[in-house]
C-alpha cells in the first residue's frame, strides 16, 4: 500500500511537471494581456512600462524558470487582474466549488441509485421506461440550457429559490460552508441539481445495468433457490456487487463534476473556482489559469488514488501492488 | 435481405449474426423511431442548401431589419419565417439546418478521428503488452480522470475559435474512451479459444489483432461511438455557450442556443427554444439508438 | 439577508423580500463589471474607479455628466503657464478619524504611478506633474509645458491617507486594513469575484448617501443579472441587456433609468498599407488598398444605416453618432450630423473611385466588449454587402482581439484592415478621442496610441497639439471642434453610434444615469 501511494505520488509529480510546461507555454501563446488590461487612455510608453511590470518583456523560458522556482515554494505568481497570489485566490474559491460538487454527487447517488434499482428490477414496467427515458433526457440536454430553464421556473416565476450566488456560510467543524445555513441551502439547491442532472442519469443507468446483469448470475439464482426473501437477495447480494462499479464511477465523476461546474457556476454566478477559471481564460489572467490546472491535476491524481484504494477495500480480488508494475 | 426475415420474431439459427442483430435491434419501437428521426435529421441537414429559403451564412441574404421576428412572420424579402428569426435577422429554420450541419459534422468528424486513434492505441497496447502497455494505459487512465469538458475547454482556449480547432479539442478529450474500450475487449478476446487456435496455427500477431480481435471489438466500439458523438455535439454547444466555441457568424446549433440564451427572459422564446429542440432531438435520438445497441450487443444483458 | 425556503406561496415570498430590503436599509446591487481590487491605484479601469469613488474622494469630483465639481479641493486655477494651484478642503477626516491635509495629496501622487504589478497604471494621470506642498491646505502642481487638462487628470486620482495608505500593498487594500479613505462609504468586506460590502460613512463632509449598507454582487452574465433582479435577489442591476429592456419596461415592479454614455462605437480603416491584408478585389485578387481613398471611406460611411443599428440591433437604446462624443460634451462641433444612409450614393462614390464592382473585405470586431458588438459587426457586414462590397465578419473574444488589432501583424503593426472598436472619453472632453484615435501614431510623444487605422493628417495633428497646449477654455473648445470637423470630413474614422446605458431597479428606487458608465450607490435614491 505504501509503495503504491509513493509510486502514485511520484507519477503525479511527473504529470504536474509536464502539465506545467504545456500549460505555461500554451497560455503564453494566446493574446497579449497588457493590450487587453491596460486603460485605453494609456500611451505607448505606459504600455511598455506595464509589460515590464508584469515581467512579460523577459524571454519565455526565463519566465518559465522563474515560475517553476516560485512554484517549488508554493508561489504560483500573482494574478494580473486581482494583484493577489494566484494560489490564494484559487484556494479561497475552492470550498464553494467542492461543496457544490459534493452536494451534486450526493444528489446523484441519493436519486440515481434507487431509481436505477427500480428500473433494473422491473425493466418492463411503464415507470421504469419513464425513468430510462428521463435519464436519456438527463444526459442529452445541455447543462447550461437546463440551468437557465431552472432559473426561469423556480426563481423568476415561482420565486421559491434564489437565482444567483452563494448564501450565508456557517462553520461546521473547521469548514466554512453554506451547507449549514438555511440561506446557504436555499442557494445551493438549483445549482447543485443542475450540476447533478447528468450524474443522476449516469447513476440510474449504471445501477440498472448492474442489477440486470446480477439478476441473471448464478449466485443470485442460487440465493433465490435457497429461499432467501427477495428483499434480502436484492439488498444484500445484488447491492453488494453493484455498489462497487457504481462507487468507482461516481468517485471518478467527482472530477468531472468539478470540471463541469464551470458551466453551472457561470449561469448561477456561483463564486467557485470554475467561474474564476473561465473569467481568467477570458481575461488572459495567465497565472490563475496555470495555477488552476496545476492544482486540478494534483487533485485528480489524488481522487484516482483514493478511488483505487477504496476499490481494493471493497473488492479484495483487486491488488494495488500489481498495478503500474 | 427480405423483410420477412427482418421482422421474424424468433431469429432462426441459420441466420448470419448480422441478420440476427438486425432483427433484435428492430424489436424495439423506440429505437426504430429514434433511428428514423435521426435519419430525417441527417437528411435535412445534408439537404440544407437546397431546402432552406435563405443561406444564413451569406450576409447579403440576411437583413438586420428582419431581426427578432416571431414565428410565422413574413420577412422583408417575402418568404415566411416559420420559426421566426434571430437577433441578426437570420431565418431560424435555415439557421437551424445549417447549424445542424456544422454540429453533426463536428460531432461525427471528432468521433471518427478519435475512434481511429483510440482503436489503434488500444489495439497496439493489447498487442505489445508488457511495460509499454502499462505505460500507455496509465496515460489513458490519467487522461480519463480529467473531465473531457475541462480538457476541451483548455484546448479551445489555447487554440482559439474555429471548426478545425474544436474538432481537435474534442478528439483529444475523447480518444482515450475508445482506447480503453478496445483494449479491454481485446484482452478478453485474447484468451478465447479461437484466438488460441489462431496462435497455434502460427498466424502472425498483427494478423490476429486486426483480422480476428478487431472485428469482435466493433460492437462495444459502436456503442461508445454513438454516446461519444452525442456528447461531442453537446460539448460543442457548451463550449460555444462559454464563449470559446465556434464563431458567431456561422453559427452551429450550440452557438444558436447560446445566442438565444440572451433572449430567454425577453419573451423571444423562439430564438433559443427551437435550436434547443433541434439539438435535443438529435442528441436524444443518437443516444436512444446507442442505448438500444448496447442492449442488443451485450450478451449478458439478454434475458 | 436570509432567504426563506418556502414550499409554496409566491406572494408571501415577494412580500418578505421586499419588506426586508426596505427596513434593513441594505441596498443590493448586481454589477455587470466587477472591480478587481480595492486598491484605487492598482488597475486603471472603469469598474475599479467606480468602486474607488465610494471609499475614496478625489480632489476634483465629477457629476453624472462628467462635469467637474469641487471634491477634496475647493478650488483650482492655473497661477502661471506651468503651475496649477489647488486649495484643499478643511475639516475632512478619513474613516479612521485622522485629518486630511496636503501631506496626503503629496504621498498619493508618489504612490499612484508606482504600484507593483499594476496592469494599467495611474501614471497616465500623474506623469509630467510635480506636486508641491505650499501649506496644509494648498498645493501647487507644476508641469513642463502648459497643461489645460490638469483638473481632468487629477479627477482620476483617488486620495489615500499618508498614515495608512501610502505604504500599503494592494493586498492591504483588499483585506480592508488600508482601505481607508474620506469617501461616502466605508469598506466592510471584499471577496474577489464574489461581492463587496460597504457601510455608510456618517461623518461624510458632503451629503450622506441614502443607504446604510450596500452589497455589491458581481454578476457578469446578462440574463443571470436580470433573473437576479426579477427573483428579488438584488434590488438593482447595471448593464441591462438591450434584449431585456422592453420586457422590463412593461414590468410594473421594475423601474429603468437610461443615459447616453461617453462611449462612441466607431470603425477604423487601414490607411497605412499599400496593400491591406483583409481587402482584396471582387474575385479575391490582390488590389491596392482602396481604404486610402477618401471617397471609398465616405461611401462606407454612407452605406451604414445608423437607424437600423439603433432600432434593430440596439433595440432603440443607442444614439446615432456623427462625431466622437455626444451632445453636451466639451470640444464637440455643433455642425456635425450623423451621415445619412444612402446606398445609391455609396455605390456611385465607389464607382467614381474606380470600384464599380466593389471589393472584398473582412470586418473584425470583438464579441464580448461592447453592447451587442458581434451583432453590430454582422449588421455592418450586411450593409456593406448591399452596396457591392463582399464582406465577411469575424468576431473574437477581446482577449485575442485587442492585441491583434493593435499589433498583430508580423511587423508589429495593426493586423486587420477594417475594425469595429469603441472609445469612452475618460476625461469627458473631445481631446481624449482626438489625440488617441485621430492624431498620427507617434509612440515617442504618446499620440495616436489607439490609432489602429494609422490615419495621418499633419494639419489635424497641429490643431490637436495646439488645443492640448491652450489653457483658455473657449479657444480650446474652438480648436477641438475644428479638429473634430476635419477628422469627420476626411473620414479618419467612421462613428456609428453612442452607447446608451441602462440600469434597472425594483420599483421605489431610482438611479441617476451617468455618462461615465459608473454605478454608484450614492446616486440611488428612494422615491
Amino acid at each position: 500500500m505504501t509503495v503504491f501511494i509513493i509510486r502514485r505520488l511520484m507519477q503525479a509529480l511527473v504529470v504536474v511537471f509536464l502539465m506545467s510546461i504545456i500549460v505555461f507555454f500554451g497560455v503564453n501563446v494566446i493574446g497579449d494581456p497588457v493590450a487587453m488590461l491596460i486603460s485605453p487612455d494609456a500611451d505607448q510608453a505606459e504600455m511598455e512600462a506595464a509589460i515590464r511590470r508584469l515581467g512579460l518583456d523577459r524571454p519565455i523560458h526565463e519566465q518559465y524558470f522563474a515560475f517553476i522556482k516560485g512554484a517549488a515554494t508554493g508561489d504560483f505568481g500573482r494574478s494580473f487582474i486581482f494583484g493577489e497570489p494566484a494560489l490564494k485566490l484559487i484556494l479561497s474559491h475552492m470550498p464553494a466549488t467542492l461543496e457544490l460538487a459534493f452536494t451534486a454527487l450526493f444528489l446523484a447517488v441519493a436519486i440515481g441509485i434507487p431509481l436505477g434499482l427500480y428500473a433494473g428490477l422491473y425493466p418492463d414496467s411503464p415507470i421504469s421506461k419513464g425513468i430510462m427515458a428521463g435519464s436519456i433526457l438527463g444526459f442529452s440536454l445541455p447543462t447550461f440550457w437546463v440551468g437557465l430553464m431552472m432559473i426561469m421556473l423556480f426563481a423568476v416565476h415561482l420565486q421559491w429559490l434564489p437565482a444567483t450566488g452563494r448564501g450565508d456560510t456557517g462553520t461546521f467543524l473547521w469548514f466554512e460552508t453554506s451547507l449549514v445555513t438555511r440561506d446557504g441551502l436555499s442557494h445551493i439547491m438549483l445549482p447543485a441539481l443542475n450540476l447533478a442532472l447528468l450524474k443522476i442519469s449516469l447513476a440510474i443507468r449504471l445501477t440498472r445495468a448492474g442489477v440486470r446483469e446480477a439478476m441473471g448470475q448464478d449466485y443470485v439464482k442460487f440465493a433465490r433457490a435457497k429461499g432467501l426473501s427477495p428483499r434480502r437477495v436484492i439488498l444484500v447480494h445484488v447491492m453488494k456487487n453493484i455498489l462497487i462499479p457504481v462507487v468507482t464511477v461516481m468517485g471518478l465523476e467527482l472530477g468531472s463534476l468539478i470540471g463541469f461546474s464551470v458551466v453551472t457556476e457561470t449561469i448561477f454566478a456561483w463564486p467557485g473556482m470554475g467561474k474564476l477559471l473561465i473569467d481568467a481564460i477570458l481575461q488572459l489572467d495567465r497565472p490563475i489559469v496555470v495555477a488552476y490546472l496545476m492544482i486540478i491535476v494534483l487533485f485528480f491524481v489524488l481522487i484516482n488514488m483514493i478511488v483505487d484504494i477504496l476499490y481494493s477495500i471493497l473488492d479484495p480480488r483487486v491488488r494495488l501492488q500489481e498495478q503500474g508494475a | 435481405m427480405t423483410d420477412t426475415q427482418i421482422i421474424a420474431p424468433v431469429p432462426a439459427k441459420a441466420e448470419t449474426p448480422f441478420a440476427q442483430f438486425r432483427a433484435e435491434f428492430f424489436e424495439s419501437k423506440i429505437a426504430v423511431g429514434a433511428l428514423i428521426t435521426l435519419g430525417i435529421v441527417v437528411v435535412l441537414a445534408l439537404l440544407a442548401p437546397w431546402i432552406t429559403p435563405q443561406n444564413p451564412y451569406d450576409l447579403a441574404q440576411v437583413d438586420v431589419m428582419d431581426a427578432r421576428l416571431p414565428p410565422g412572420e413574413e420577412a422583408f424579402s417575402g418568404y415566411t419565417m416559420w420559426l421566426g428569426s434571430d437577433g441578426s435577422g437570420r431565418d431560424l429554420f435555415s439557421a437551424i439546418l445549417y447549424g445542424l450541419r456544422i454540429s453533426l459534422a463536428v460531432g461525427v468528424a471528432s468521433g471518427v478521428i478519435a475512434l481511429f486513434i483510440g482503436t489503434f492505441v488500444g489495439l497496439f497496447a493489447a498487442y505489445v503488452g508488457g511495460r509499454v502497455e502499462t505505460l500507455i494505459m496509465r496515460f489513458v487512465d490519467l487522461q480519463l480522470s480529467f473531465p473531457a469538458s475541462l480538457v476541451a475547454l483548455m484546448l479551445v482556449a489555447l487554440l482559439g475559435k474555429g471548426v478545425d480547432k474544436i474538432i481537435l479539442a474534442l478528439v483529444v478529450s475523447q480518444w482515450a474512451y475508445y482506447a480503453r474500450t478496445v483494449r479491454a475487449t481485446a484482452l478478453v478476446e485474447r484468451h478465447k479459444e479461437y484466438v488460441e487456435a489462431a496462435i497455434c496455427l502460427g498466424l502472425s500477431k498483427a494478423r490476429i489483432m486486426f483480422r480476428h480481435i478487431l472485428p469482435n471489438c466493433l460492437g462495444p466500439l459502436i456503442v461508445v461511438g454513438t454516446v461519444q458523438v452525442a456528447s461531442a455535439i453537446s460539448l460543442e454547444a457548451t463550449l460555444s455557450f462559454l464563449g470559446v466555441g465556434l464563431p458567431q457568424t456561422q453559427p452551429s446549433l450550440g452557438v444558436l442556443i447560446a445566442n438565444g440564451f440572451e433572449y430567454m427572459l425577453s419573451g423571444r422564446y423562439w430564438i433559443s427554444v427551437f435550436p434547443g429542440l433541434a439539438l435535443l432531438l438529435t442528441v436524444v435520438s443518437i443516444n436512444l439508438v446507442g442505448d438500444h445497441l448496447r442492449d442488443v450487443l451485450n450478451p449478458r444483458m439478454k434475458k | 439577508m436570509k432567504h426563506l425556503i418556502l414550499a409554496a406561496g409566491l406572494p408571501f415570498a415577494v412580500l418578505v423580500a421586499g419588506a426586508q430590503s426596505a427596513t434593513a436599509e441594505t441596498l443590493t446591487i448586481g454589477l455587470a463589471a466587477e472591480p478587481t481590487s480595492i486598491d484605487p491605484h492598482f488597475h486603471n479601469v472603469g469598474p475599479n474607479n467606480a468602486i474607488a469613488t465610494h471609499i475614496f474622494d478625489h480632489l476634483v469630483k465629477r457629476d453624472e455628466n462628467q462635469q467637474q465639481m469641487p471634491g477634496l479641493a475647493v478650488s483650482w486655477a492655473p497661477i502661471d503657464d506651468l503651475t496649477w494651484e489647488f486649495k484643499l478642503r478643511e475639516g475632512v477626516t478619513f474613516h479612521d478619524g485622522s485629518a486630511f491635509n496636503a501631506d496626503d495629496v503629496v504621498c498619493t501622487f508618489e504612490r499612484a504611478p508606482n504600484v507593483p504589478d499594476s496592469p494599467s497604471s495611474y501614471g497616465t494621470f500623474t506623469k509630467g506633474k510635480t506636486v508641491e506642498r505650499i501649506d496644509d491646505f494648498t498645493i501647487h502642481i507644476k508641469t513642463e509645458a502648459p497643461y489645460p487638462l490638469m483638473p481632468n487628470d487629477i479627477a482620476n486620482v483617488a486620495i489615500i491617507s499618508d498614515d495608512t495608505g501610502c505604504t500599503a500593498t494592494t493586498a492591504d487594500f483588499n483585506d480592508g486594513s488600508a482601505a481607508i479613505g474620506t469617501g461616502p462609504y466605508r469598506f466592510a468586506s471584499f471577496t474577489p469575484g464574489e461581492n463587496l460590502t460597504l457601510q455608510r460613512n456618517d461623518d461624510y463632509w458632503d451629503a450622506a448617501p441614502e443607504f446604510e449598507t450596500v452589497d455589491y454582487r458581481f454578476l457578469k452574465s446578462g440574463p443571470t443579472r436580470v433573473a437576479a433582479l426579477l427573483s428579488g435577489d438584488v434590488d438593482m442591476i447595471s448593464g441591462v441587456p438591450t434584449t431585456d429592456i422592453a420586457t422590463l419596461q412593461n414590468n410594473d415592479d421594475i423601474s429603468l433609468s437610461q443615459g447616453v454614455s461617453n462611449r462612441v462605437i466607431y470603425l477604423h480603416m487601414d490607411q497605412f498599407r499599400d496593400v491591406s491584408p483583409f481587402v482584396t478585389g471582387p474575385n479575391g485578387e490582390e488590389i491596392p488598398n482602396p481604404l486610402r481613398d477618401v471617397r471609398v471611406r465616405q461611401a462606407l460611411s454612407m452605406a451604414v444605416s445608423r437607424d437600423a443599428i439603433v432600432d434593430r440591433v440596439m433595440e432603440g437604446t443607442a444614439i446615432k453618432a456623427g462625431q466622437l462624443l455626444p451632445e453636451g460634451f466639451f470640444g464637440i462641433s455643433p455642425n456635425l450630423q450623423p451621415v445619412e444612409y444612402d446606398p445609391e450614393g455609396a455605390r456611385a462614390l465607389l464607382a467614381e473611385a474606380g470600384y464599380p464592382d466593389g471589393f472584398t473585405m473582412t470586418i473584425h470586431g470583438p464579441n464580448d466588449r461592447y453592447i451587442n458588438d458581434a451583432r453590430i459587426a454582422e449588421a455592418l457586414g450586411q450593409m456593406f454587402s448591399r452596396v457591392g462590397i463582399k464582406t465577411s465578419v469575424e468576431t473574437m473574444p477581446r482577449s485575442v482581439y485587442f492585441s491583434r488589432a493593435s499589433s498583430g501583424s508580423p511587423e508589429g503593426e495593426p493586423e486587420f484592415s477594417f475594425i469595429l472598436v469603441g472609445w469612452g472619453a475618460g476625461s469627458g472632453e473631445a481631446s481624449s478621442p482626438l489625440r488617441s484615435l485621430v492624431h498620427t501614431y507617434d509612440s515617442e510623444r504618446g499620440f495616436g496610441s489607439s490609432n489602429r487605422g494609422r490615419h495621418s493628417n499633419p494639419e489635424i495633428d497641429a490643431i490637436i497639439e495646439q488645443a492640448l497646449a491652450t489653457v483658455d477654455d473657449a479657444a480650446r473648445q474652438d480648436l477641438l471642434a475644428q479638429a473634430m470637423e476635419m477628422a469627420i470630413e476626411t473620414v479618419a474614422v467612421i462613428p456609428t453610434h453612442f452607447q446608451v446605458n441602462t440600469w434597472a431597479a425594483r420599483d421605489g428606487l431610482s438611479y441617476v444615469p451617468r455618462t461615465d458608465e459608473y454605478t454608484l450607490a450614492m446616486s440611488v435614491t428612494k422615491d
